[in-house]
């Protein structure tokens, strides 16, 4: 393969990144807004919250994105392609780790909340100081599904022309017709980067696990419960 | 025991559904008085520490604690639903101990019980460190201040849990059945240390528990619950010695627990 064809590659592999750890850290903030304002004391917070995760679960990641590519801009709004990518694998994806947020919240043992109101923290004290440290840990291995699921998708954007893994690979494949090559390559490539973004999750569950004072197995398919 | 009244229930309701646990309820607690909630399983006497503890609101009645009240504020003449500033403020003199210790797993020992005062009473952190460390001395757990409480065991927990409470100088100690979730002996160990705790300070103390000898030893005062109200309110002395109402001869005989 010539090194011109190599640089697609190489840099629809950073398009693929991008989108995906862009994409990760913005589908993290709507979960995090959506997944605590379920349990909001607002009725206006509650519904809002979730109408969001009830809606845009259902969506397909391809049919908002080619919303907010092509009807947004009916309206006068003309988003960089780039970003409504990002915006619309982080919409989609929020929505299904707002439920993981909502349910991690929901484990913590409420004695935990009980001993934070008896020492009288405020409720911002113990959401941040008690529900939350104690939630992640529950979050994280769901959390690495919803990962893998937006990396995944993240192959979509290729259809709106961002030039990212995929959309390189089908450059390379017109231009050598080495299609069984080409694809195969390209498994193996979201093979790996799923395997990394899995052991990068798994580091972080034994961290934040450890400062619980509880263990997690190390071995590949070890997954304890937390106790 | 003379003095004001501290603590003050005036005709509290509470009722789960159907359920009527608590019906038009009062008393009161004077400052340093030490008082046992004795009675049956499930005549009340958790709901009454929780109500005072604000984790669960009463139908009716007020709660009122050194001249304010709990759950109300008095705006002249009218009592108003209290604002969460004023329950806060309230709630600020009391504390409680739970059945099943509560630490907090994502602290170690000592930041279970300084985090309160530096983040609620605005304590220095040396100072907070300093006094956190004094108390779990005098829990005898001067050696696990950097331990997880997933490391202790329950009754080590408990005792890191009474420190935590007495680190936010209350004024109002509840104290739920503490030891009911230990073995004997590690209960005994416990109940010496909140013997020590009733001897050496002034703290107001609500105190449930099945520790008769306990009961005896601490509290100037105990009153019997059933069915919803107070049947029998005495001395240690008057009430287990020679118990007036029937229910409670009944009750005191079924308590075998002698801790
Ligand atoms: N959150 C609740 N929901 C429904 N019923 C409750 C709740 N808390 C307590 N109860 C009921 O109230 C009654 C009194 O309970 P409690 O105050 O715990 O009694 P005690 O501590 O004396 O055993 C019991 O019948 C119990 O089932
Ligand atoms: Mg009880």
């Amino acid at each position: 393969m010539s090194a011109g064809l190599m640089a697609y590659i190489w840099e629809g592999l950073g398009v693929t990144l991008m989108l995906t750890v862009f994409g990760a850290l913005l589908g993290l903030v709507f979960a995090f807004i959506a997944g605590l304002g379920r349990s909001s004391n607002r009725k206006v917070v509650r519904g809002a919250a979730m109408v969001y995760t009830e809606i845009f679960r259902g969506f397909p990641s391809l049919v908002l994105l080619f919303a907010l590519i092509f009807i947004l801009p009916q309206f006068g709004y003309q988003l960089n392609t780039l970003f409504a990518g990002i915006l619309a694998l982080a919409l989609n994806i929020g929505a299904y780790a707002a439920e993981v947020v909502r349910g991690a919240v929901k484990s913590v043992p409420p004695g935990q909340l009980e001993a934070a109101v008896a020492l009288n923290f405020t409720p911002m004290q113990r959401l941040r100081k008690v529900v939350l440290p104690q939630a992640v840990v529950a979050m994280i291995p769901p959390f690495s599904n919803n990962l893998i699921e937006l990396l995944k998708a993240t192959s979509l954007v290729s259809l709106v022309y961002i030039s990212d893994l995929t959309f390189a690979a089908q450059l390379v494949r017109a231009s050598t017709g080495e299609t069984t090559l080409v694809f195969l390559g390209l498994l193996v490539g979201y093979g790996l980067i799923a395997l990394v973004l899995t052991t990068i999750m798994r580091l972080l569950e034994r961290l934040a696990a450890r400062r619980l004072g509880r263990q997690v197995p190390t071995g590949l398919f070890a997954r304890k419960e937390a106790v | 025991m003379t003095g004001e009244d501290f603590i003050t229930f005036e005709g509290v309701h509470k009722a789960f559904g159907k359920n009527v646990v608590l019906d038009d309820l009062s008393f009161s607690v004077k400052s340093g008085e030490r008082v046992t909630l004795i009675g049956p399983s499930g005549s009340g006497k958790t709901t009454i520490l929780r109500m005072l503890m604000t984790l669960t609101r009463p139908d009716r009645g007020v709660i009122g604690v050194d001249g304010d009240y709990l759950y109300h504020e008095k705006r002249g003449d009218e009592l108003l639903p209290a604002s969460e500033a004023h329950i806060r403020k309230v709630r600020q003199r009391i504390t409680m101990v739970f059945q099943h210790f509560n630490l907090f797993p994502n602290m170690k020992v000592l930041r279970n019980v300084t985090e309160a005062p530096i983040h609620v009473l605005g304590k220095s952190k040396d100072e907070a460190r300093e006094r956190g460390k004094e108390l779990l001395e005098m829990v005898g757990l001067g050696d696990k201040l950097n331990a997880h409480p997933s490391q202790l065991s329950g009754g080590q927990q408990q005792r890191v849990a009474i420190a935590r409470a007495l680190a936010v100088d209350p004024d109002v100690l509840l104290l739920d059945e503490v030891t009911s979730a230990l073995d004997p002996e590690i209960a005994a160990e416990v109940l010496d240390v909140l013997r020590d705790i009733a001897k050496t300070t002034d703290t107001t103390m609500l105190c449930v528990t099945h520790a008769m000898k306990f009961a005896r030893d601490v509290s100037h005062r105990v009153l019997m619950f059933n069915e919803g109200g107070i049947i029998e309110d005495g001395s240690p002395e008057k009430l287990f010695n020679e118990p007036e109402h029937e229910r409670t001869q009944a009750f005191l005989r079924s308590v075998i627990d002698e801790t």
